[in-house]
């Protein structure tokens, strides 16, 4: 728990506040509700103060003869304005202090800088990826001067320089804010960036001998105030203000990085960080980010499908799921094993634990995925809901143990039904021979592989960004996801098939919409009582005692 | 880090690199100056060497090879001529001598427009650079031939100059 | 080196530049030590180092760099038994156009700048202190590493000081054509072997974050030498040279056109700046008349012979008289030349006749400006090669009619509004060039065409 912190009074524009100590100026004018323009300053990095946009008018607190300071006829310290302008950006508040955020001075500052930033910048708007969100568009409309005096020729520098492999960096356009090289040095650990000449003629490069190729590059395009660093994966596919942004999490390990979704017309186009200083601060890697594609892939699963002779064909979802019942209902239930993974929401692992007891068999695991941790965000378990799998009792103190197991048995014979949730029976070392073997393969899936091929009923499911649902980080952090597109054809949700196959089992169970899953395993499950669908925020909730092995914040 | 440096010179870079106890990067220009005088010029080898040394990436020398106008990037002619450009060297006749001195290295200069700096003569004998104030300016026009510094130039001595740098 | 012997004006007061210049004098130690050399530092060592610092501050000692802050409340900004250690760096980076004093202290008398820095370093309690000698003076750093040589081998430099108990060491460290490094803290970034880039203030005061984040002190060349003239005659009798507030001599550099442009040492405020043309100079060249002085280095603001100013002066009886002058009767001390809209700065003083094209002139500055922006803030990154571009325009005949107005407000918007005082030493010739010689700029700019006549930059 943290020490009681001492309030500060300061003056803004007129008004007395107080903040609490330690507050940066230029954050405490935002808590006053006066925003500060600024492009150089970003709170999750070192401070230069060289763009010199923040500049605003400050005083102290002017001193007697006894070295205390004079009080007003308001109560308050009498202000000393400084004659020069300051920046709000690299210092903290002071007790006393005074600011102005609005004065005429302020406002002559903001028409300099802003002209100063656009004489030598090109006019790429009609071409740049910034266009929309981009700093130097809406502080040019909004604290600029409207015409220019400028009549020479611009500064020439290199323009599509391939930075690195997801990386285009257009030197034109770049304003030198440095907030690029201060983040991979002391974010990313990878001090690969610099600036090369000088005065006018400054310009940002990495060394030839070495790229741009960090797995955290992509965040200095989300922080280049311009559209000098854009992502080569997103340049020119679409315009910013025809995405709809969706909040969710990444599922490419057991982070949990909190994102938004950028789509328009159900194709994602691009993901970015959300802010959440319990999991990810302002960044997420590269690999997590742009590992959507294969979301928008042609040969997603569309339709469900089942085994006759002469290969899958589609069908209903009314014939799959009676097949995949009937399956289910002729052999024993040391004869059925259930794969799942532990890349399903918490809530589509519940309903499996559910179909597990329904059908009664002990031989059920998720299939583990390790990788190395990077210490700054990507861990080492790259499955997103270990826990979640753990918690619901899909999977037991060492994900994947039973696996060997299972493929034996499989192998031997003795199992003779598997339901495959979202993993690729490869990955427990068995062929399609041996899967074709097998008396009935239930499959639950997004894109054709071994499995899928090999499947007697194939029910085609929903991707990350189709699902809604929530998922426990590995520090115990349940965050949830939203829906952002909707599956292909007629995919469905996988809590809707689980459900519906439980159904085939044991007749209606009365869950018919996901809140109702949501409710009932809240309720089962000790650790998650106390949390209802309100309680978890944008931000999502800590739900276990954090590990040891949790890695750092960043 | 392909570069072979005399073990004199890497003696002297060692010594000089104990000259800044706290934080080996302080080493960074005075290596520098060092490869420089060797080598005449700072080769892509020489940044990375250079960073290699001290513990620090090839960008943060590029940084200062770039900044530093002193520093340059290709050979300079077999000597190299600096002349003042600034403002009382410039109304001593800066401007004149420059030219006069390009006449008689034989140098033609070329603008190209990123306002550096080097040209070099046909036969590579000579280089001129037109720099900033040299801190002599109540004698000037003055100059500098490699490390020599002449003031009070007169137009008429640049041929006799010239000889005594063959 | 100087082709030509110069000697000192009989009306000059030599103290620093003593030996300069001197017939029979060499830089070597041993004419320095017959000469009574480091006298003062076994003077000094006798002493305890706040007295030393007392007696500096009590000496009005103001920095002969530039900036003339007093030199020992910056001394007194070290707080004695920190943790950390205190770095004392000489600035030799002699850079500012005009100024041509640091060079010859360091070719013909580096002893006398070795011992003022031992001495500079034992009271402020350096144990490691640096010269940063710009690169274009190589000769310079050489002798200064032969001095720094020889001053070890006789025990001034190293372990236990004469027996002091106090070790020094001083290095020397080579800039490679930057004029930002002047810049004390630019200097500093530079010493840490990054880009020079000066840092923000607050909260980097090199008092308290300076080199590696430890305190330290970074003093001009000529500043560090009078403080062994400091400790030979104390500091009251320091102060009584020159006037209240503006102690001690001052080296003046005169150079443009006048007749014995050179060298001059003087009381400050010892003469006026037309004793100064004509009386120690030999005014102007014939038939050419006086039209505008730069008074201290190119950074300060231009005086212009029309120009009146009203000087404030107390009578003896005690009562204030308000006079008005002209550019020829400004006393050349600090306080007379701020009150006249410029500064004393360097003690760099261009003086200009009739024949001189304001505009002409102003872009010659305007270019070393844009030159030397280091590049790192808005205003002066791209205000500097702005303010170029106009004036080149100009001069090419491609002036448009409001170029002026552009200038004088491009100026206004980078003075004040940068991280260092680049940004007032680029913006000051703009705005007192056109204040001063609004016409000039004015019929340069007569046509009312669209500005063709661009450069290629």
């Amino acid at each position: 728990m943290s020490a009681p912190t001492e309030l500060l009074n300061v003056q803004i524009d007129g008004v007395w506040h107080q903040f609490q100590k330690g507050t940066r100026v230029i954050e405490a004018c935002a808590q006053a509700g006066k925003f500060v323009p600024h492009y150089c300053y970003h709170p999750k990095l070192s401070s230069p103060g060289n763009c010199r946009m923040c500049l605003i008018e400050m005083g102290m607190p002017k001193l007697g003869p006894d070295r205390k300071p004079e009080i007003g006829a308001d109560g308050k310290s009498v202000i000393n304005w400084i004659p020069r302008p300051q920046i709000s950006c690299a210092q903290d508040i002071a007790e006393g202090m005074g600011i102005r955020t609005d004065s005429p001075m302020v406002k002559e500052c903001r028409h300099g800088v802003m002209e100063f930033l656009l004489i030598n910048h090109p006019l790429d708007c009609p071409i740049c990826d910034q266009a929309g969100e981009c700093h130097l568009q809406e502080y040019s409309v909004e604290f600029g001067t409207a015409g220019s005096r400028f009549l020479d020729e611009k500064v020439k520098k290199p323009k599509r320089v391939e930075l690195g492999p997801r990386v285009t960096l257009d030197d034109e356009r770049c304003i030198l804010c440095s907030r690029c090289i201060r983040f991979m040095k002391e974010v990313a650990h990878d001090d690969v960036l610099g600036f090369v000449s000088r005065g006018s003629h400054t310009y940002l490069t990495a060394h030839p001998g070495k790229l741009l190729d960090s797995n955290y590059s992509l965040n200095t395009v989300d922080i280049c105030p311009v559209g000098a660093l854009t992502s080569s994966d997103f340049r020119f596919k679409m315009r910013v203000w025809f995405l709809k942004e969706t909040k969710s999490i990444c599922t490419s390990c057991g982070t949990g990085c909190n994102t938004l979704i950028g789509t328009r017309q159900n194709e994602i186009f691009r993901q970015t960080p959300r802010e959440n200083n319990a999991v990810n601060s302002a960044w997420m890697c590269d690999y997590g980010r742009l590992n959507f594609h294969y979301v928008n892939y042609p040969d997603r699963l569309k339709t469900p499908q089942i085994r006759e002779n002469q290969g899958l064909v589609d069908t209903t979802w009314n014939s799959a799921l009676i097949k995949a019942g009937e399956a289910l209902k002729q052999f024993q239930k040391w004869e059925v094993a259930v794969v799942a993974s532990a890349r399903m929401t918490n809530e589509e692992l519940w309903l499996t634990k559910k179909l597990i007891d329904s059908i009664g068999t002990s031989h059920h695991d998720v299939v583990p995925r390790t990788g190395k941790a990077d210490d700054i965000l990507m861990s080492a378990d790259r499955n997103p809901n270990t826990l979640g799998a753990q918690l619901t009792g899909v999977t037991g103190e060492k994900p994947g143990s039973k696996l060997m197991e299972i493929a034996d048995k499989i192998r031997s014979g003795a199992i003779k039904v598997v339901v495959a949730l979202g993993e690729n029976l490869k990955e427990l070392g068995l062929t399609v021979d041996q899967l074709r073997k097998l008396a009935a393969l239930i499959v639950v899936d997004i894109l054709p592989n071994e499995t899928t091929r090999s499947a007697t009923v194939l029910l085609p499911s929903s991707a990350f960004s189709e699902k809604r649902g929530s998922m426990i980080n590995i520090r115990g952090r349940l965050q949830r996801l939203n829906r952002a597109t909707q599956p292909p054809g007629i995919a469905r949700d996988d809590w809707e098939i689980i459900r519906d196959l439980i159904q085939q089992l044991t007749g209606s169970n009365g869950i018919y919409l996901i809140e109702d899953v949501f409710k009932q395993m809240t309720d089962s499950i000790p650790d998650m009582n106390a949390l209802s669908h309100s309680r978890i925020s944008d931000q999502g909730v800590q739900l276990v005692e954090e590990t040891e092995e949790a890695p750092a914040t960043v | 880090m392909t570069m072979e440096l005399p073990a004199e010179l890497q003696t002297r870079i060692d010594e000089v690199i104990t000259q800044y106890p706290v934080s080996k990067r302080s080493a960074a220009l005075p290596l520098l100056h060092l490869i420089q005088e060797h080598t005449g010029y700072i080769e892509e080898d020489a940044i990375t060497w250079v960073a290699a040394k001290l513990d620090l990436e090839p960008i943060n020398v590029l940084e200062l090879v770039t900044f530093y106008p002193m520093f340059r990037r290709e050979p300079a002619g077999k000597h190299h001529i600096r002349v003042c450009r600034t403002l009382s060297c410039a109304m001593a006749g800066g401007y004149e001598l420059l030219d006069t001195f390009c006449k008689h290295a034989g140098i033609q200069r070329q603008e190209n427009g990123h306002g550096a700096h080097l040209f070099k003569s046909e036969d590579g004998k000579y280089s001129i650079e037109f720099v900033e104030c040299l801190a002599s300016c109540g004698f000037g026009p003055v100059c500098m031939i490699d490390d020599d510094f002449y003031e009070a130039v007169a137009q008429e001595e640049v041929p006799q100059l010239l000889e005594k740098y063959q | 080196m100087a082709s030509t012997t110069r000697t000192a004006h009989p009306r000059e007061k030599r103290i620093i530049f003593k030996n300069i210049d001197r017939p029979g004098w060499t830089n070597d130690i041993d004419c320095y030590l017959q000469d009574g050399g480091y006298e003062e530092l076994k003077k000094a060592f006798a002493m305890k180092p706040q007295e030393i610092v007392n007696e500096v501050r009590a000496s009005g000692l103001r920095g002969r760099g530039g900036a003339g802050f007093p030199c020992g409340v910056k001394w007194g900004f070290i707080r004695p038994g920190g943790a950390k250690p205190v770095y004392l760096i000489c600035n030799a980076d002699e850079s500012e156009p005009g100024t041509f004093k640091d060079r010859y202290i360091i070719h013909q008398d580096p002893h006398q700048l070795v011992e003022g820095m031992i001495i500079s370093c034992y009271a402020v309690n350096a144990r490691l202190a640096y010269i940063y000698i710009r690169g274009e003076f190589p000769e310079g750093a050489k002798i200064l590493e032969r001095a720094l040589a020889e001053a070890r081998e006789h025990g001034f430099l190293g372990k236990n000081i004469l027996g002091t108990g106090f070790d020094l060491e001083i290095y020397v460290f080579r800039g490679a054509g930057a004029y930002i490094c002047g810049e004390e803290t630019g200097l500093i970034e530079s010493m840490e072997g990054k880009r020079p880039y000066p840092r923000i203030k607050p909260p980097y005061f090199p008092a308290v974050l300076g080199l590696y984040l430890c305190p330290t002190i970074v003093n001009n060349v000529e500043t560090l030498c009078n403080v062994k003239y400091i400790v030979r005659i104390g500091g009251a009798e320091y102060a009584k040279i020159g006037k209240p507030n503006n102690t001690g001599t001052r080296v003046l550099c005169v150079s443009g056109d006048v007749q014995r442009p050179g060298y001059y040492e003087f009381e400050v405020g010892g003469l006026t700046m037309g004793e100064l043309i004509y009386d120690i100079c030999g005014g102007l060249k014939p038939g050419r008349t006086l039209k505008a002085v730069i008074p201290g280095g190119s950074s300060a603001k231009v005086l212009s012979v029309k120009d009146r100013y009203k000087i404030k002066s107390k009578q003896a009886d005690g009562t204030m008289v308000e006079t008005e002058i002209g550019l020829e009767d400004v006393p050349l001390d600090f306080d007379a030349l701020a009150a006249a809209g410029s500064m004393a700065g360097s003690g760099g003083v261009i003086v200009m006749d009739d024949t001189r094209e304001m505009v002409w002139a102003l872009n010659n500055i305007n270019e070393f400006y844009a030159h030397e922006s280091c590049g790192q803030c808005t205003p002066c990154r791209e205000g500097s090669l702005w303010m170029k571009k106009i004036t080149e325009r100009m001069l090419h005949g491609g002036g448009v009619e409001r170029d002026t107005d552009t200038l004088k407000s491009v100026a206004d918007n980078i003075a004040g509004r940068t991280i260092c005082a680049f940004g007032e030493a680029c913006a000051w010739p703009t705005q007192s060039f056109i204040d001063k010689f609004r016409d000039e700029f004015v019929a340069t700019a007569g046509t009312k065409g669209n500005g063709n006549g661009s450069t290629n930059h």
